[in-house]
Parts: C-alpha cells; structure tokens; sequence
C-alpha cells in the first residue's frame, strides 16, 4: 500500500471505535424505536411486531398527553427567559471586569461539577416548611407559622433555572469575550452614549451566544423529569415523566417509545432550525 | 443600567447559585436529629452514620466502579477520535463532528428509551453492562469536546523531530506523543468520570432492580423522608465533584511547573 492511501486511512481507523459506538449505541437503537412505536402491546403485556397508528393517535390526540407537552414547552420556555435575564447581565459583568475573570469563571463552572440531584434537593432545605427561608421569617417573627413553598410550578422553574443558568452565562460570555472592544469606543466617538452603543453594537453582536445558551436551556429544560419529580407537585408532571411513567411503571414500551420520539421531534425540529440559521459550531465553543 | 447595578446582579446570581450549595454543607454538621433548620449543634454524627449505611456504601461502590470504567472507555475512545479529527484532514469533518456530538444533541430520556427497548430486544437485559454502555454513549461527546480543545494547543513538529531522527510512529506515539498529550487525556478523563458519577436521568432507566448508585439512591431516600444522612452524603459529594477537577486543575499545573523546571535545567 502507498503511503499517500496509508495516511488516508489512519483517521478512519481512529475514528472507527467512536463511530461505531455511536452507531450501534444511538442511531440504530432511535430507528428500532421508531419501528417498535408502531408495534402493539397485547393484552397479556406482551410485544408483538405489526404496523398500528394506534400508539402515535394516542400520543399526539390525546389531550392528557397534549396538556403535559404544552405545559412543559411552556416551563421550558420560562426558563429560558429567566435564564437570560439572569445570566445576560453577570456575563457581561464577567466579561468586562478588570479583576480576576479566570476565577470569575471557575466559580461559576463550580455548580457544574456539584451533583445535579443535590443541588435540586436543597431547595427543599431553602424553601420547605423547615427550610432556611421559613426558619428566618418565624425567627423575624413576621409569619406565625411556616408557608408551603414547595412542590408548585414555580419550584420547578426554580430548580430548572438553578441548574441551567451556568450554560446561559458561559455561551454569552463566550460571545461577548469575541467582540472587537474599539467597535465601542468608535460608537462612542460617534456621539453614541453608553446604553445606546450598548443596544445597537454590543447586545445585536452577542446575539449568538444568547441563542446557543437559550437553546441549550430549553432543550435541556424540556427534557428532564427529575426536577420536576423533586420539586413538582403530583400535578407538576413534565413530558419525560410521562415517558419514564410509561416505560418503567405501566412496561408500556411501544408507548413509550411513541411518546420518547415525539419528544424528540419537538426538540429535534428546534435544535434544526438553530443549526439551520446559526450552525451549531457556536454551541460547541460554549460547551467546551 | 450603570456599572454598579450590574455588579449588584452579579453578585445576587452567583449568590442564587451557591446559597443552596452552602446551605447542605451547613446541615450536614448540624446535629439536629431532622437534616433541616435550625441548627442545634455541630457534629460530626451524620458522616459516622452514613459510613456505617449499607445501602449508601455498596451505592458509592457501584458509582466508583461505573465511573472508572466509563472513564476508561470513553476516555479511549475520545483521544482517538479528537486525534483523527485535530491531527488529519478528515474529509466531512463538520458531518462527523455532528455524529460524535449527537447523544449530547438527543435529550437523555429519549437515548435512554431506545438504548434500553434496543438492547432489550437483543437480549440484554437492565444490568451493569447496559449501565455502562449508557454512561460510556453519553460521556463520549464531553470528552471529545474536551480534548479536541486541549489538542489543539500541541505542537505537531515535536513528533516529526522525533520520526526523522529514526523513530518508528508507535515508538513516536508512546514517548513522544502520549506524555505531551496527558494534560488532555486527564482533564477528559476527569470530565468522564465526574458525569457519570452525576448521571441520573439515564441511570434510572437502565438500571436492574435493587442496584443503585450514588445518585438513584439519594433519589430513592428523598421520596421516603428527608434524613440527615442525605445531607452528609450530599456534602460529601460536593467534596468530590467539586474537588476532584480543583485537584485535577492542581495536578496539571504542577506538572507544568515540573516541566518547565526540567527544561531550565
């Protein structure tokens, strides 16, 4: 063999374990659920192969199913907003301190590396009925007895934000950190005055870094059920406890698999119209 | 908004992101009998309780050992692919890129589903190995973001120096190109293992009956009652995630400065 056709063939052969895997690890497996979404459950529980559109008219008619899918778009979609009320100012702080940015950064990376399930469980020692909050405002004197806080929409939204605010904050400073700084003092120059050249240079040039940090608290947002199962009350469901319901509680497969899939089209339909428009290279420059 | 209101909003949100976190590590020294506010005592209680909680340690067993080797197949797997994409022109590189990222593109739930009715269907039950194969799928695109990152900043002649003064590319490889490439083989390594320690959304799906790791167990305890062990468990998983990359960090500066002693030298 030449050496010119050995050098060829080197990168595949690097390549080759991980594409494998991911092959046989997800792509294969989304196209087998989307065949067994199709098959039926019989009554003695078991799965036989067919072809029935039952599963799908189920999942997509059945309001119980469409109430929980809007509600949880909407969560998503309020978190996301929060995240980038939040976020956009402390990046921009960030970004622009003369201090210490790289220890700005790392402590905010910090709640990255904290567990996930424990971060979500303190609020209940935040916000429960013996939590900090309640404990403060008895000690103040200004309640008499301790409030229920906990396990409503807005805990849910709360411990979403809590986990998701670190990816709004980093794909915005990312952008930021990427803007030419003389772009403000030309528009300074100009006559603009500070808040002006900041609406009509800095926050339209870090339009990127919002989109690739919205998208990943949304989707990242709509996809989980621990938060809500945490934090939620028994009517707080999300669509991935559905899924989880499904699957693990009622062994109800191919309408779990139905059910996974939708997700994944309403999702997946979003990450494509970002990747269309923007490309997803910004998103990767955020996460690594 | 002034300067000064947007340091205040700084402030107030890296406050939100940490008052939680304090707020565990205050109780798990509390030495009230309920894990929660007030606190009546510092004690060192709770760790004693949980090092003697069956459940908890055989938990912490199964999450080290999924861990380790997660680290160690991903980690494999990631260093090849970043070395293939960084150091070759590879042809459809941004479509490859997008293939290697897609299970962090797909929401977990729905890669737990299929990965599970998937393996299932050929015969593999809820086990270990479907625990591992999941934490190995979901941990790749991290580290191969990770290390393709740090990659880029080693320099290629260093190896062709050492090819043209007679060394075979595996030798070149093992004395060359792997300590140089250590720095990122660790952080990616790190990054593998601190996920799946922290995975949950996935390990619910596909793990058998009555195995539990750290976090499905602390789940698992949250839905009976909260108890003061959570909170030391939960204080000393902090400890560890937390300190784990500030120790990696550590380990990756020392070895620079060792380094850069030597060349002095």
């Amino acid at each position: 063999m030449s050496i010119e056709a050995r050098e060829a063939r080197q990168p595949w052969i690097l390549l080759s374990p991980s594409l494998t895997a991911i092959t046989l690890l997800l792509f294969v497996p989304l196209l087998f659920i989307l065949v067994y979404s199709f098959w039926l459950r019989t009554a003695v529980g078991d799965v036989e192969p067919a072809f029935s559109l039952e599963n799908w008219r189920d999942a997509v008619t059945d309001p119980f199913y469409r109430d929980i899918l809007l509600n949880t778009l909407k969560i998503a979609a309020i978190t996301t907003v929060v995240c980038a009320l939040m976020g956009y100012p402390a990046a921009y702080f960030i970004a622009r301190a003369r201090g210490n940015k790289a220890f700005l950064l790392l402590l905010l990376m910090l709640p990255f590396w904290i567990s996930y399930i424990i971060r979500t469980m303190s609020w209940i020692y935040i916000l429960g009925t013996s939590g900090a909050l309640n404990t403060t405002l008895l000690w103040l004197g200004l309640i008499d007895e301790p409030i229920q806080m906990l396990y409503n929409e807005t805990t849910v939204i709360l411990g979403l934000v809590h986990f998701l605010l670190p990816f709004m904050v980093l794909n915005v400073y990312v952008s930021l950190e990427g803007i030419d700084r003389t772009l403000e003092d030309a528009a300074g120059s100009l006559g603009a005055t500070k808040w002006q050249s900041f609406l009509q240079v800095v926050l339209p040039l870090s339009l990127p870094g919002l989109a690739a940090g919205s998208l990943l608290c949304f989707v990242l947002g709509a996809g989980t059920y621990i938060t809500p199962a945490v934090l939620g009350g028994p009517r707080d469901a999300m669509f991935a406890n559905l899924v989880f319901e499904a699957i693990i509680t009622q062994l109800n497969w191919p309408l779990g698999a139905t059910l996974s899939l939708l997700l994944l089209a309403v999702l997946g339909t979003l990450v494509m119209v970002y990747n269309h428009f923007l490309g997803l290279g910004q998103l990767m420059k955020g996460l690594s | 908004m002034g300067w000064r209101a947007i340091q205040i909003w700084t402030v107030l949100v890296y406050l939100f992101m940490f008052l939680p976190i304090v707020v565990v590590v205050l109780l798990s020294f509390n030495d009230s009998q309920f894990g929660s506010f007030p606190m009546t005592g510092v004690s060192l209680r709770w760790f004693e309780e949980l090092f003697q909680n069956e459940a908890i340690l055989r938990a912490l067993r199964t999450s080290l050992i999924l861990g380790l080797l997660t680290a160690l197949i991903s980690t494999t797997l990631g260093v090849l692919a970043s070395l293939a994409l960084v150091r070759y022109n590879v042809p459809f590189r941004n479509a490859i890129s997008t293939v290697l990222i897609a299970p962090i593109l797909v929401p977990e739930v729905v890669l737990a589903v299929a990965l599970l009715l998937f393996l299932q269907f050929l015969g593999v039950h809820k086990s270990f190995t479907l625990l591992l194969l999941g934490h190995v799928i979901f941990t790749l695109p991290f580290v191969i973001l990770v290390v393709q990152a740090r990659l880029m900043g080693i320099r290629r002649d260093v190896e062709e120096a050492a090819m043209s003064l007679g060394a075979s590319p595996v030798q070149t490889f093992f004395s060359i190109t792997l300590p140089l490439l250590t720095p990122a083989v660790a952080a990616g390594a790190l990054f593998a293992f601190t996920i799946s320690f922290d995975d949950i959304t996935g390990t619910l799906f596909w793990k058998p009956g009555g195995v539990e790791t750290v976090p499905t167990q602390i789940f698992a305890m949250l839905r009976n009652s909260i108890s003061p062990e959570i909170n030391a468990l939960g204080s000393l998983m902090i400890m560890i995630t937390a300190g784990l990359p500030i120790l990696g960090m550590a380990i990756s500066r020392w070895l620079s400065v060792r380094k850069s002693r030597q060349q002095a030298k």
